[in-house]
């Protein structure tokens, strides 16, 4: 089978800083990957190299086998890519549905149309309602998503992601800040998701890392430093030593 | 729409359309003055509103409606030489502006704006085939249907149509999915961009849409002056529809109307008493920026618990 997403060789540097430097790894699909590593290990560098919100220095992203080189974060959500964000990003003043459904309507269809209605394009409003339901805010459709708690806005923060239809879904500490019923209530959420959404998840909480990935990629100063699954990486003494024993989890 | 809204929308029109039976000259100029500037202030709206573009350079498409259609209805007094070809004109002007200036945002795209606004101030200022400072005088007025707006209660009928048209396109324009989307990029941007929307593209689409209206707006103003000078470009005008948008409301369109009316009513009023009009302009607009920054409508909703 070749893998969904193949990263290869790939270096970002800032200044003379590498953020990322030679990371190859490959996500197959229906994969659960969790990438960890210390605060500055390059994830989030990642992540945004993925989605076009950076270009590498050196090496590409296939998905799907075709390369992501230059494409614009829009192009590479058309692709099939979603991610959510570390710092949550809504829209603060719209409901949670019209959140959502800004969302699902993104693949273009009608969206262009200046006269029509919006009640009218019916796809994109029911898989609003349909994410609302899998992330828990269907009681709670035309909040505005300002006014919601921060765990809900957590929810709906994976909702929108969710809601274009993604086969690749990157989530970037998607139980950041969140307290430890929070963070139980948001595992569910994601062990629930189908299997034909392909994860690739940056997760600080260990509990959540080990109850949900099929494979661990631990990334150390922008490098590699240990692949496998979850008993393997576990006991693996580097790991170890740079992070697992570290107590560094914030 | 609902029954009710279309129903009082209809009644509004109706009662602008028949103003001219109950009332003299003077207040009848007036009120074409703030039908014409209430569009082109709506076009701003949309803009600045929904877009979430605040432009300083609105002006120079309502200048090149303005001129454009001065020019061809010298050649032919048709639909086409004073509506068709000053919206045209306007809505090419604001692709190859828009192309530019949407690439920035904030204080550039306020300067970026303003700046093209006033290259076309000086173009024409120079520019003796166009008048040079003096502009176009004795603008003729377009014939629609066979009937002469020339003759005042046509023309009358004629802005109270266009105004109505272009109002009730803007009103379901920001209700379409476009108009979603708009709001959307203006909530937050990137986000939009990550979830796949090509943001440029509809902030472009968005520019245009605004340009057309500002267009026609002009072209309106010219054939209601009879007249048209460079001044038309200066960057007061995009000023005093920024005002205009201000005060009566951002993101309402109706607001924009509203705006309109108190600005050039206010205008004509305290001119009357004393040249310091624009000190009692200066303080109005403070004292909203202040105390109402929802505008007129802002201010209405929160009275009597009015609804958009």
């Amino acid at each position: 089978m070749s893998p969904l997403l193949a990263i290869e060789g790939l270096t970002k540097s800032f200044a003379a800083l590498n953020a990322l430097n030679g990371v190859s790894l490959a996500v197959e699909p229906r994969e659960r990957r969790a990438l960890i590593g210390p605060n500055g290990a390059g994830k989030t560098t990642l992540f945004n190299l993925i989605t076009g919100h950076l270009a590498p220095s050196r090496g590409r992203v296939l998905f799907e086998g075709a390369p992501l080189t230059g494409l614009a974060p829009h192009a590479v959500a058309r692709r099939g890519i979603s991610r959510s964000f570390q710092r949550t990003s809504l829209f603060p003043r719209l409901g949670v549905e019209e959140n959502l459904r800004l969302a699902a309507a993104a693949d273009g269809r009608g969206s262009w149309n200046v006269f029509g209605s919006v009640a009218r394009l019916a796809t994109p409003l029911r898989r609003a309602r349909d994410v609302a339901e899998q992330v828990g805010l269907a009681e709670r459709l035309a909040e505005p998503a300002g006014r919601l708690s921060y765990g809900e806005q957590r929810q709906l923060e994976l909702g929108v992601a969710l809601a274009t239809a993604p086969r690749l879904l990157l989530l970037d500490e998607p139980t950041a800040g969140m307290s430890p019923e929070e963070t139980q209530r948001m595992t569910r959420m994601l062990a629930g998701l189908p299997r034909d959404v392909t994860l690739l998840i940056i997760e600080h909480d260990m509990d959540v890392v080990f109850s949900l990935a099929d494979r661990i990629t631990v990334l150390h100063y922008g490098e590699v430093l240990s692949e496998g699954a979850p008993d393997a990486v576990r006991a693996d003494p580097r790991v170890y030593e740079v992070y697992l024993g570290t107590g560094d989890e914030a | 729409m609902t029954p009710l809204r279309l129903l009082g929308f209809v009644l509004v029109v109706a009662a602008v359309a028949a103003f001219p039976a109950a009332a003299g000259v003077y207040p009848v100029k007036l009120l074409q003055e703030i039908l014409i500037w209430g569009v082109f202030a709506m076009s701003l709206d949309f803009l600045m509103g929904y877009g979430g573009m605040v432009s300083f350079g609105h002006s120079a498409f309502f200048g090149i409606g303005a001129y454009v259609a001065a020019l061809a209805l010298q050649a032919s007094p048709g639909v086409l030489a004073g509506l068709a070809a000053p919206a045209l004109a306007a809505a090419a002007a604001a692709l190859v502006i828009g192309f530019f200036s949407i690439r920035v945002s904030g204080v550039y795209f306020i300067m970026l704006t303003l700046a093209f606004s006033q290259m076309f101030y000086a173009y024409t200022f120079q520019a003796a085939w166009l008048g040079a400072e003096d502009g176009i005088v004795g603008v003729r007025r377009v014939v629609v249907l066979g009937l002469d707006t020339a003759r005042p209660p046509v023309f009358h009928l004629y802005v109270v149509a266009l105004v109505a048209l272009a109002a009730l396109a803007l009103w379901r324009t920001v209700r379409s999915p476009f108009g979603h989307v708009l709001v959307g990029i203006h909530e937050n941007e990137a986000r939009m961009e990550a979830v796949g929307y090509p943001v440029s593209r509809y902030k472009l689409l968005a520019f245009v849409i605004a340009g057309t209206v500002a267009g026609v707006a002009g072209a309106l103003y010219t054939q209601f002056i009879g007249s048209i000078s460079p001044d038309a470009f200066f960057w007061t005008t995009s000023g005093e529809a920024l005002l205009m948008v201000i005060i009566g409301g951002t993101g309402t369109l109706g607001g924009a109307l509203l705006g309109s009316a108190a600005f050039i009513l206010l205008q004509s009023l305290v001119s009357s008493y004393t040249e310091r009009w624009m000190l009692i302009l200066g303080v109005t607009f403070i004292l909203f920026v202040l105390f109402a920054p929802g505008g007129l409508v802002g201010a209405l909703r929160g009275r009597v618990g009015l609804r958009a």
